[in-house]
């Protein structure tokens, strides 16, 4: 930590002075809300060795929640946010529950088929607007004191949550409970034989992770004001594993980087490439695959790490 | 009229008739996914898509070079095998001494790279393939009306699922086969060249899913995105059946197809869901699949 510091201030102090900076707060949000989905994510696959392929039917579902809850039942955003986080956990402990019942590849076909299911809901459920949508969600206030109408506010607000995310995963990373996760990620046999709750611990991690992904699709639906299928669809689930995976998953930052990246990418190259985006996408998937599977943050670390082993 | 929980039989045995057509597809794509995982522990994601070339293939055979149903429906496997070889030779075979999942994330961007092409060439509405002249029409079973071309389909993937499985699990070369995906340093050993037989299972898994998609082209529209969703079925298909048993994987696609067809009979607002609440009920009950061993 304290050798990463001055980079976290860095990060830190730049992230406050964006709206000073002229790029636009929405899509700096947007970052915001896909840089803590992907934290979630990674707190799942970076350190509990857990690849989910279904991560965006917790993200969309709460999307939905809060969304239909803030349009048609005129909630407050926090309240609104608070029951979409509660909707994403029901469903992280019913999917958990049944996807830690196999490993590995099984494992990411079993929360990929559970997410179609839920796409499935949402397609035909009468409060989601079908292949429409929910349109215009307010963003409301925080507790009718702040209001979140302005790009800046909201842009505040959303950091604030971030950050809270961030440092909250790194705590429970550090914790006991974290070590555990991280001895049944490197070896599960020996973790049963030292007497841990293998599947105590796992559940646990799965709903943590799908809480704050969760949050973030709740954030999310209220800084664009809309939420759509594409949230809950499988090419969403597909984005948030290639965000952790290019960033570095297993890493705190490469997420974040992997997030921007991503999102920077589908902002400017589709003016650019149109349909093309697709395809560059599959592309970067391959070649992280196939060129650097620590990702960019991960192999910069074993870069530096090198150097200095022999320097 | 014969009426079941108030609704037509005919209607029923109309149902059930579709759902075996979904049942053959989604049996002869869970068997080649079954012998491309027994050979080389890949979850192929891109199987869906090597469905959807083996359709375009014929399609686009057919419009630019006048290749007719009976040509294509050898040809287009081929080349899309020859595709899928090429894949293995160049990037899968990198990836087999690594932890499985990067096979599946691997093969999930070669689907994502291969729909996204395909989309920007045929865009979203896709082609319109005809059925060959000889199979259209209907013939009347007395219970039912079965449509020529549908009861080909069926034929025709019963046929190819089951001699695949009498090859694998009765002949000499099945058990060189199972011998490789046993102990392949050991076959190695014995003079057998192993990457071969690998990249033929590759190639044959991926020429089933190819064949597939032609016999699938006249019924629907020829479109990218018509293997999407089916290959997320077919993964619930093989977590049902366990991804070790080749029979398995066909008995378990053909009754699913049945199920799935029963359902939009009874409660048609849950046929699409009705596979994955299944292979959530086998999680609960059977944890490594009703054929599995674990």
């Amino acid at each position: 930590m304290r050798r990463t510091l001055p980079a976290y201030l860095a990060v830190g102090l730049f992230a406050l002075c964006l709206p000073m900076l002229g790029i636009y707060p929405e899509f700096m949000m947007q970052v915001l809300c896909f840089a803590m989905f992907a934290c979630a994510f990674n707190l799942l696959l970076g350190f509990s060795g857990m690849l989910s392929f279904g991560h965006a039917a917790f993200f969309g579902a709460a999307a939905y929640a809060t969304g239909w809850l803030a349009t048609a039942h005129h909630w407050g955003s926090v309240e609104a946010i608070v029951a979409g986080v509660a909707v994403a956990t029901v469903l992280g402990f019913v999917i958990g529950a049944l996807a830690i019942r196999r490993r590995g590849i099984y494992f990411a076909m079993i929360t990929l088929a559970l997410s179609q299911l839920v796409y499935f809901v949402c397609l035909e459920a009468p409060f989601t607007g079908g292949e429409n949508g929910l349109q215009a969600v307010p963003r409301g206030s925080l507790f009718g004191i702040v209001s979140l109408k302005s790009d800046v506010s909201m842009y505040y607000f959303v950091l604030a949550v971030f950050v809270a995310v961030f440092l909250f995963i790194r705590r429970i990373v550090h914790s006991p409970f974290g070590q555990v996760l991280k001895a049944i990620r490197d070896n599960e046999a020996r973790a049963t034989s030292l007497g841990y709750d293998i599947n105590r611990h796992k559940l646990v991690a799965f709903v943590l992770s799908a809480a704050l992904s969760g949050l973030a699709g709740s954030l999310k639906g209220l800084v664009l004001s809309f939420v759509t299928l594409s949230d809950v669809l499988q090419s969403t689930s597909g984005l948030v594993i290639l965000m952790a995976l290019l960033g570095g998953s297993g890493t705190f930052f490469g997420p974040v980087i992997g997030a921007a990246l991503i999102i920077t990418l589908q902002q400017y190259l589709s003016d650019l490439v149109g349909g093309w985006v697709t395809v560059i996408i599959g592309g970067i998937f391959v070649a992280c695959v196939m060129a650097f599977r620590r990702g960019i943050v991960g192999e910069i670390s074993a870069f530096v790490e090198r150097t200095a082993g022999t320097g | 009229m014969t009426l079941v929980f108030g609704v037509p039989l005919v209607a029923i045995l109309g149902q059930l008739m579709l759902g075996l057509v979904n049942g053959s597809f989604y049996a002869m794509l869970s068997l080649g996914l079954a012998v491309i995982f027994g050979m080389m522990g890949v979850v192929n994601f891109a199987h869906g898509t090597f469905y959807t070339l083996g359709a375009f293939a014929a399609a686009v055979s057919l419009s630019w070079l006048g290749i007719g149903y009976w040509p294509a429906l050898i040809l287009s496997p081929i080349v899309v095998a020859v595709i899928g070889v090429v894949v293995e030779r160049l990037l899968l075979r990198h990836l087999y001494m690594l932890d499985p999942l990067y096979g599946l994330l691997l093969t999930f961007g070669l689907a994502l790279m291969g729909e996204g092409t395909l989309f920007q060439f045929f865009g979203s509405s896709g082609l319109s393939y005809p059925v060959p002249s000889v199979l259209q029409g209907t013939w009347n079973l007395g219970f039912m009306i079965l449509p020529i071309y549908r009861g080909w389909v069926i034929l025709v993937s019963l046929v190819v699922c089951f001699s695949i499985w009498f090859v694998i699990e009765r002949t000499r070369l099945g058990a060189t086969l199972r011998a490789a995906n046993e102990n392949a340093p050991l076959l190695q050993a014995f003079g057998v060249n192993v990457p071969l037989i690998v990249v033929t299972c590759f190639g044959g898994g991926v020429a089933l899913a190819a064949l597939a998609g032609v016999l699938s082209a006249p019924i629907i529209q020829v479109s990218p995105q018509m293997g999407q969703s089916l290959v997320i079925v077919v993964f619930a298909v093989v977590v049902i059946g366990g991804m070790g048993s080749i029979l398995g994987s066909i008995v378990s696609g053909l009754i699913l197809g049945l199920v799935e067809g029963l359902t939009k009979v009874i409660y048609p607002e849950a046929s699409n869901i009705v596979v994955f609440v299944i292979m959530a009920l086998v999680l609960i009950v059977r944890p490594a699949g009703l054929f599995g061993k674990e």
